[in-house]
C-alpha cells in the first residue's frame, strides 16, 4: 500500500482521533505511559457534557427523559445525580417548546444543550431550529447570538422503522446559520461536542445510534476537536472514500478488505458538514484520482451530492480518472424488516464492490 | 401606578402612544410613496397595549415581539433613528438591513426581537425566563403575541413550559380580532382567549386593550407575581388594528362600519380625555394630570422625534452587499445578550 503525501494527515494528530488501522501504536515495546483510556461513544458524549457543565455554570442539559431515566439511549446516564435536576432537566414531550426554550435561554446568557430523543423528532421543532436559531444572529445584523447545542441520534439499524431511523443531516446543512456535526468515533464524540458547546452559534450534533456502544481511546482532559477539520482515517493511493457517521467504520472495514485485493483506499471523515473542510477531501481526490462518497441518507439531495460538487468544481477535476461516485441509502423510508432495513442503506460489501469497480474499471 | 394622575407618567404614556402612531403613519406614507421597500404590519389602533405593558417593566427586563412589533420596540425604549434606518434598508439600522420591519431587536433594551413566525417568540420567552431563573436574576420576560398565536403549537408548548417551571414570564396577547382575515369568532370555541390560561394552571385575565391604564394595571400585577417567583400569567388585551394585516390587505373580511366603530374608540384620544379631565362627567375632585398644552407638547414631541428619525436615517449609508455574509455565523467569543455569564 502506498500512501499519499499530500492529504491532510496533520489533522489526525491534531484532532486526537483514533489511530488508523495498523498504525504505529499497534506494535513495538510498551511505552512508559499508560494505555490510552477507552470509553464508549455514549460515555464520551456524557463526559463532554459533564466536563462542560463543571467548567461553566451556564451550560445545562435538558430534554425528554434526560434526568432519572438517563436518556432514551442512556447517554445522560447519571448526570442528574451529579448536577441536579435544574441543570439536567427533564422536559415534557414538547420538541418545539424545548428547542424554542433553548433559543431563548441562549439569547439570555445560557449555553443550553438540548437532547432530542430521535433526530426524526426534530421535524416537530423545525421552526425553532431553521427559522429561529439559525437566523436570529443574521436577522439582527449580528446584534445577538444563539449559543446552543442540539444533540440527536440518527440513523438506521435498530429495527425502529421509518420515523425513528432517518439520517437528516442534509436538512440542517442546507440552512445557513446552523453548524452540523457528525461524530464517528468516541474521541470525536467528546471533542467535537466540547467545541460545539463553546461555539456561539447553534450547532446540531447528529450522533449515531449504532455507534453509542462502540469503544475507542478518549483523552481524559477536555480536549477540543475543532469544527471544520476533515479527518483522514486511512491513507490510500487508488481511491478516496468519503464517509460520514456509521459509514466511516464501514468504509474502514471495506478498505481493509480492499487492501487484501490490492486496492489502496483512503478513508476520509468530514466530521462537520458545516463548516466543511473540503480542501482535505479535494487534496486526497487529486492524489487518488477517484472518489467514492458514502452516506446512509437517501441519495437524492443528500450531503454527498454537495461534496461531489465541491470535488468537480475544484482543480481535482483535472486529476479525476473516474466519475465521482456516490453510494447512498435508497430513496425509500427506512423499513422495519431487518433484511429490508439492511438493503436500504450501504453495507460493507457494497462499499467494497463499488470501490473495487471504480478502481478496476477506470 | 395611576398613569392618568401622575403628570410625568401621563406624559410618558401619551408621548409613547403618539410616537408609535406617528412612526407608523410615517412609514405607511413612505411605503405608499414608494420610498420604502418590502412589507410591514402596522399596529395603529393598538398603541395602548405595548405602552401600558412596557411601563410595568424595569430596566433589564426582556420582551419578545411579533411581526407587528414597532410599538413594542418603541415602548421598550428603542432608538427611532435605528428603527427607521432598518426600514429604509440602511447600514445604521438595528439589523444593518438584514432584518427589516419584522426582525427588529434591541438587545440593549432587553428586546429579544420581533418575529416573522406567529408564536415563534413564545417558547423563546419561556427560555429567556429559564435563563433568568438559572442565573439567579430578577428580570421578567413579557412575551407579546396576537390572537392568531394562541392556536399555534408553539404557544401551547411555550406557555406550558413556563407554567410547569414557574418561570418569570408574562404572556400578553394583543387580541385585535383577526389573524390576518380569520376572525377570533371563527378561530376559537371559547368566549375569551384568557380561558386558555386555566388549561395551563396559570392566571388569565381579559382587559380593555385600548386603555393603557387597564393594561398597565394587570401587567403590573403579573410582573410582580413573576418577579416574586409566582410564575407566569396570561393577559388578553382586547384591541383592534385599524390598518390591514399587511400591505396586501384589501379588508374584504370586515366591514367599514366595524373599522369605524373601533376608530371611535381611539386609545390615544380616550387617554387624552382622561388625563385632561375632559372625560369626567362632573368636575374632577383632583386637578387633571395634564393641560391641553401639555397634551399638545406630547404630540409635538412625538412628531419631532419621528421627523428627526427620518432625517437621520435617510442620510445614513445604504446597507452594503460587500458585507452581506459576515453575520451568518458569530465569531468565537462573540458577546451574548445576557452579558457576562454565570
Amino acid at each position: 500500500m502506498t500512501t499519499t503525501s499530500d492529504v491532510g494527515t496533520g489533522a489526525v494528530t491534531a484532532a486526537g482521533t483514533e489511530p488508523v488501522t495498523g498504525g504505529a501504536a499497534a506494535g513495538g515495546t510498551a511505552p512508559a505511559v499508560a494505555e490510552p483510556r477507552t470509553l464508549t461513544y455514549s460515555e464520551a458524549v456524557r463526559e463532554a457534557m459533564a466536563q462542560a457543565m463543571t467548567a461553566d455554570e451556564s451550560v445545562f442539559l435538558f430534554g425528554e427523559d434526560v434526568g432519572t431515566y438517563g436518556g432514551a439511549f442512556g447517554v445522560s446516564g447519571d448526570l442528574v445525580h451529579r448536577f441536579g435536576t435544574e441543570r439536567v432537566r427533564d422536559t415534557p414531550i414538547s420538541e418545539l417548546g424545548i428547542v424554542g426554550a433553548a433559543v431563548g435561554a441562549g439569547l439570555a446568557g445560557m449555553r443550553p444543550i438540548v437532547e432530542i430523543q430521535f433526530s426524526d423528532f426534530t421535524a416537530q421543532a423545525m421552526d425553532q431550529i431553521a427559522n429561529q436559531a439559525a437566523k436570529i444572529h443574521f436577522m439582527l445584523g449580528g446584534a445577538a447570538t444563539v449559543p446552543m447545542v442540539l444533540r440527536a441520534p440518527g440513523g438506521s439499524g435498530t429495527g425502529a422503522a421509518a420515523q425513528h431511523s432517518q439520517s437528516l443531516e442534509a436538512w440542517f446543512a442546507h440552512v445557513p446559520g446552523l453548524k452540523v456535526v457528525m461524530p464517528s468515533t468516541a474521541a470525536d464524540a467528546k471533542g467535537l461536542l466540547l467545541s460545539a458547546i463553546d461555539d456561539p452559534n447553534p450547532v446540531i450534533v447528529l450522533e449515531h445510534k449504532l455507534l453509542y456502544k462502540q469503544s475507542g481511546p478518549v483523552p481524559e482532559d477536555p480536549v477540543r476537536v475543532p469544527l471544520g477539520e476533515t479527518a483522514v482515517r486511512r491513507t490510500g493511493a487508488d481511491v478516496t472514500i468519503v464517509a460520514t457517521g456509521v459509514m466511516v467504520p464501514r468504509a474502514l472495514e471495506a478498505a481493509e478488505r480492499l487492501a487484501t485485493d490490492g486496492v489502496s483506499a483512503a478513508v476520509l471523515d468530514p466530521r462537520t458538514l458545516r463548516p466543511l473542510d473540503d480542501q482535505t477531501i479535494v487534496d486526497s481526490v487529486a492524489a487518488t484520482g477517484r472518489a467514492l462518497l458514502v452516506q446512509e441518507a437517501p441519495r437524492t439531495g443528500g450531503f454527498m451530492s454537495e461534496i461531489a460538487a465541491r470535488i468537480v468544481e475544484s482543480p481535482a477535476f483535472g486529476r479525476l480518472q473516474a466519475p465521482v461516485s456516490r453510494l447512498c441509502g435508497l430513496d425509500v423510508p427506512i423499513p422495519y424488516a431487518p433484511q429490508l432495513e439492511q438493503a436500504a442503506v450501504p453495507q460493507v460489501d457494497d462499499i467494497v464492490a463499488k470501490a473495487g469497480e471504480l478502481v478496476r474499471r477506470w | 401606578m395611576t398613569l392618568t394622575a401622575d403628570p410625568g407618567l401621563a406624559k410618558h404614556a401619551l408621548t409613547t402612544m403618539w410616537t408609535i402612531r406617528r412612526f407608523e403613519e410615517a412609514v405607511d406614507d413612505m411605503f405608499a410613496r414608494g420610498l420604502m421597500h418590502g412589507t410591514m404590519h402596522l399596529s395603529i389602533g393598538q398603541e395602548a397595549v405595548p405602552t401600558g405593558a412596557c411601563m410595568a417593566l424595569s430596566e433589564g427586563d426582556y420582551i419578545t415581539s411579533t411581526h407587528r412589533g414597532h410599538g413594542h420596540c418603541i415602548a421598550k425604549g428603542a432608538k427611532l433613528d435605528a428603527m427607521m434606518a432598518e426600514l429604509l434598508a440602511k447600514e445604521t439600522g438595528y439589523c444593518r438591513g438584514r432584518g427589516g420591519s419584522m426582525h427588529i431587536a434591541d438587545v440593549a433594551t432587553g428586546n429579544l426581537g420581533a418575529n416573522g413566525i406567529v408564536a415563534g417568540g413564545v417558547p423563546i420567552a419561556a427560555g429567556a425566563g429559564l435563563a433568568v431563573r438559572m442565573r439567579g436574576g430578577s428580570q421578567v420576560v413579557v412575551s407579546f403575541f396576537g390572537d392568531g398565536a394562541v392556536n399555534e403549537g408553539a404557544w401551547h408548548e411555550g406557555v406550558n413550559l413556563a407554567a410547569i417551571w414557574d418561570l418569570p414570564v408574562v404572556f400578553v396577547c394583543e387580541n385585535n380580532r383577526y389573524g390576518m382575515s380569520m376572525s377570533v369568532d371563527r378561530a376559537f370555541n371559547v368566549d375569551t382567549l384568557a380561558e386558555r390560561a386555566r388549561g395551563y394552571g396559570i392566571p388569565g385575565v381579559t382587559v380593555d386593550g385600548n386603555d393603557p391604564q387597564a393594561v398597565h394595571d394587570v401587567v403590573t400585577d403579573a410582573v410582580q407575581r413573576a418577579r416574586s417567583g409566582g410564575g407566569p400569567s396570561f393577559v388578553e388585551a382586547l384591541t383592534y388594528r385599524w390598518k390591514g394585516h399587511s400591505k396586501s390587505d384589501k379588508n374584504l373580511y370586515r366591514t367599514r362600519e366595524e373599522i369605524e366603530s373601533w376608530r371611535e374608540r381611539d386609545p390615544i384620544a380616550a387617554f387624552e380625555s382622561a388625563v385632561t379631565g375632559a372625560a369626567a362627567a362632573t368636575a374632577p375632585s383632583v386637578p387633571p394630570a395634564l393641560s391641553e398644552s401639555d397634551v399638545e407638547e406630547c404630540r409635538i414631541l412625538a412628531r419631532d422625534r419621528v421627523r428627526e428619525a427620518i432625517r437621520t436615517a435617510s442620510a445614513a449609508p445604504d446597507a452594503d452587499a460587500a458585507t452581506l455574509t459576515d453575520a451568518v455565523y458569530a465569531p468565537a467569543g462573540a458577546p451574548i445578550a445576557g452579558g457576562t455569564r454565570g
